[in-house]
């Protein structure tokens, strides 16, 4: 493991009386990268978090946080990390300024400073006219905005988020990202879990999926979708049947199906420098094209790839 | 960062003073047992026991006097016993988990629930006193401004000191419960025999002996004994008994008193430290 893993997991194993949440992982997260880890429900992604962040005791493996083990210098890796937890944790009867307040103060974040980052970070989620409402009377979405801007506003060295925009509309989601990636941008290393693929898709720089306790695969997630190698390319054309005839012996194409609606092609390879020839080979063949479309595989599809299909809501 | 219990104690006097219905109930119960439990049996045992005589040269005292010193106890001990509720909340709603994760030292979460509940019982105490000054209790007879001020300070030092053991107890009993049920459960059985085996309604005089002995282990015994000495001197006579209590007992009571704390805060603190947060 090189000098630049601020997160360094081996062979972590946990255990909820007899029931085994994490079954002996081990992975790293690069200084100043977006990592995001995804699973099902149930996979072990909270439970991960939570010894990482010394909530939970180490029970087996090894585990660094920032230079520190967890297990031996658990108040060094807090003071270098900031946790944004799964569910909403506000203490219903403060206001959204004396959450920031608060959280500042439990940091130790000397006054002039914690008033600057509370008034800035305020601002950017967009709750500074909110700022005496008790959060009790704040909506889902505003209720997870406070709890991002909290938070950030220690500037920790790696910063945890657990489903950070589990629930928020589209707009929202978004601004967050930009949040995220600026953070990011700042310094700060993020490791994120999420449901919504697309969000680890975008972000993230590398990505690991466990199932079950145990790591599945990691990989950037162009080289994750890459991997699955299932790129798919529509095509209408004025003669299907001939269409297919004539794409035989392109040997990226591993499979052409026809269906009423066109032809489904298949490529083994990438798809998108297979397109080109596939027209030129239908066109000199004298048959007119009316719609292409590429279909890359999305992070779905990897995701549904390497933890099967069933609902996971149950038992495990 | 050696003060981050005051951050914790900031929040937990937000929430106290925020809780309209807590406060008042709060600053209400201790004058409701004066006005009413106080003067109806004031006027029962006063008649049972006007027939005694006072020794020569000692000041007798009514029963409503004697007893406020037990109402300031048993308040602190009510309101310390439920100071460490917040906890059970905090961990129960995840809040606690905000907290654990931060880098201020654990024992600074229970620190700060503890001052926060020393300070209640502080105004309660102030409450009783003066609420009871109202309706006639004979505290401080005599005493000039100076010795009112120490005395007031003397009855502060056995509340704390009292009222911290038992906050670090119940913070403790916090952490280890799931349930706020389970905690109101271990009050109600610890109230009572805390409360009926000591001198904090009665004198102890009259058990038999090995209730009396059992009352000298109950801290309440001890607290109600500094706030007796404090409150109305070292030598009275009430309810048909003398009281004489000489410095060394109060220190001894203080000292007692300021051991059980210990205990409890070592107690408290082995909890807080192994504290995890699912
Ligand atoms: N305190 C606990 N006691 C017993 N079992 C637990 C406890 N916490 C978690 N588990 C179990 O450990 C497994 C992993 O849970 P975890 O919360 O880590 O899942 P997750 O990957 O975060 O899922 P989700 O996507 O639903 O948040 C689950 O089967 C869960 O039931
Ligand atoms: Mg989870």
């Amino acid at each position: 493991m090189g000098g630049d893993d601020i997160i360094e997991v081996r062979d972590l194993e946990h255990a909820f009386g007899n029931f085994t949440a994490v079954r002996g992982i081990s992975f790293t997260v690069k200084k100043g990268e977006i990592f995001s880890f995804l699973g099902p429900n149930g996979a072990g992604k909270s439970t991960t978090i939570n010894i990482l962040t010394t909530l939970l005791p180490l029970q087996k493996g090894t585990v660094r946080v920032a230079g520190y083990d967890v297990a031996r210098e658990p108040g060094k890796v807090r003071e270098a990390i900031g946790i944004v937890f799964q569910e909403d944790v506000l203490d219903r009867d403060l206001t959204v300024g004396e959450t920031m307040e608060f959280h500042g103060r439990l940091y130790g974040i000397p006054r002039e400073e914690r008033r600057r980052r509370i008034d800035d970070l305020l601002r950017i989620v967009e709750l500074d006219s909110k700022r005496d409402e008790r959060t009790k009377n704040l909506s889902g979405g505003m209720k997870r905005r406070l709890q991002i801007a909290r938070g950030l506003m220690t500037q920790p060295e790696v910063l945890f988020l657990d489903e950070p925009t589990q629930g928020l509309d589209p707009q929202t989601r978004m601004r967050i990202w930009d949040y995220i990636r600026q953070v990011n941008g700042a310094g700060t290393t993020i490791f994120l879990t999420t449901h919504y693929m697309e969000e680890a898709d975008m972000l993230s720089d590398r990505i690991s999926i466990i199932d079950h306790g145990r790591l599945v695969v990691s990989g950037t997630p162009a080289g994750l979708k890459n991997a699955l190698g299932e790129d798919v390319v529509y095509l209408e054309t004025e003669d299907d049947g001939k269409a297919r005839d004539a794409l035989s012996g392109i040997e990226e194409i591993r499979s052409v199906t026809e269906s009423p609606r066109g032809l489904s092609v298949t490529i083994s390879a990438d798809g998108s420098h297979c397109l080109p020839r596939i027209i030129e080979r239908v066109r000199g063949a004298g048959i007119g094209i009316s719609n292409v479309n590429l279909k890359k595989p999305t992070m779905d599809d990897v995701f549904v790839h390497y933890t099967g299909r069933e609902l996971r809501d149950t038992g495990a | 960062m050696a003060w981050g219990f005051l951050t914790v104690y900031w929040r937990e006097m937000i929430r106290y003073v925020r809780f309209r219905t807590q406060l008042f109930s709060s600053l209400l119960q201790p004058a409701l047992w004066m006005a009413f439990f106080g003067i109806a049996m004031s006027s029962n045992f006063d008649r049972f026991t006007s027939s005694i005589p006072a020794p020569a040269g000692v000041i007798p005292l009514d029963y409503l006097t004697f007893m406020a010193a037990g109402v300031i106890a048993m308040t602190t001990l009510f309101t310390s016993l439920f100071g460490g509720m917040s906890l059970l909340f905090d961990k129960n709603w995840g809040l606690m988990r905000e907290m654990l994760a931060s880098p201020m030292p654990r024992t600074h979460i229970m620190l700060g629930v503890s001052l926060s509940g020393m300070t209640k019982s502080f105004i309660q105490a102030s409450i009783i006193m003066g609420f009871g000054l109202l309706l006639g209790v004979q505290f401080f007879p005599g005493y000039s401004a100076a010795r009112i001020a120490l005395s007031i300070l003397g009855i502060f030092a056995f509340v704390g000191a009292f009222s911290l053991g038992f906050l670090l107890f119940s913070s403790t009993i916090s952490m280890r419960l799931e349930s706020p049920e389970g905690l109101q459960g271990i009050i109600t059985l610890l109230t009572l025999p805390l409360f009926f085996v000591s001198n904090a309604l009665y004198p102890i005089q009259a058990f038999p002996a090995f209730l009396q002995t059992l009352s000298i282990f109950n801290p309440l015994t001890h607290l109600v004994n500094g706030i007796r000495y404090f409150a109305l001197g070292g030598d009275f006579f009430a309810v048909g008994a003398r009281y004489t209590t000489s410095t060394v007992d109060v220190l001894g009571s203080f000292a007692y008193l300021a051991v059980f704390a210990a205990v409890m805060y070592l107690l408290a603190r082995r909890t807080f430290e192994r504290a995890v947060v699912t």
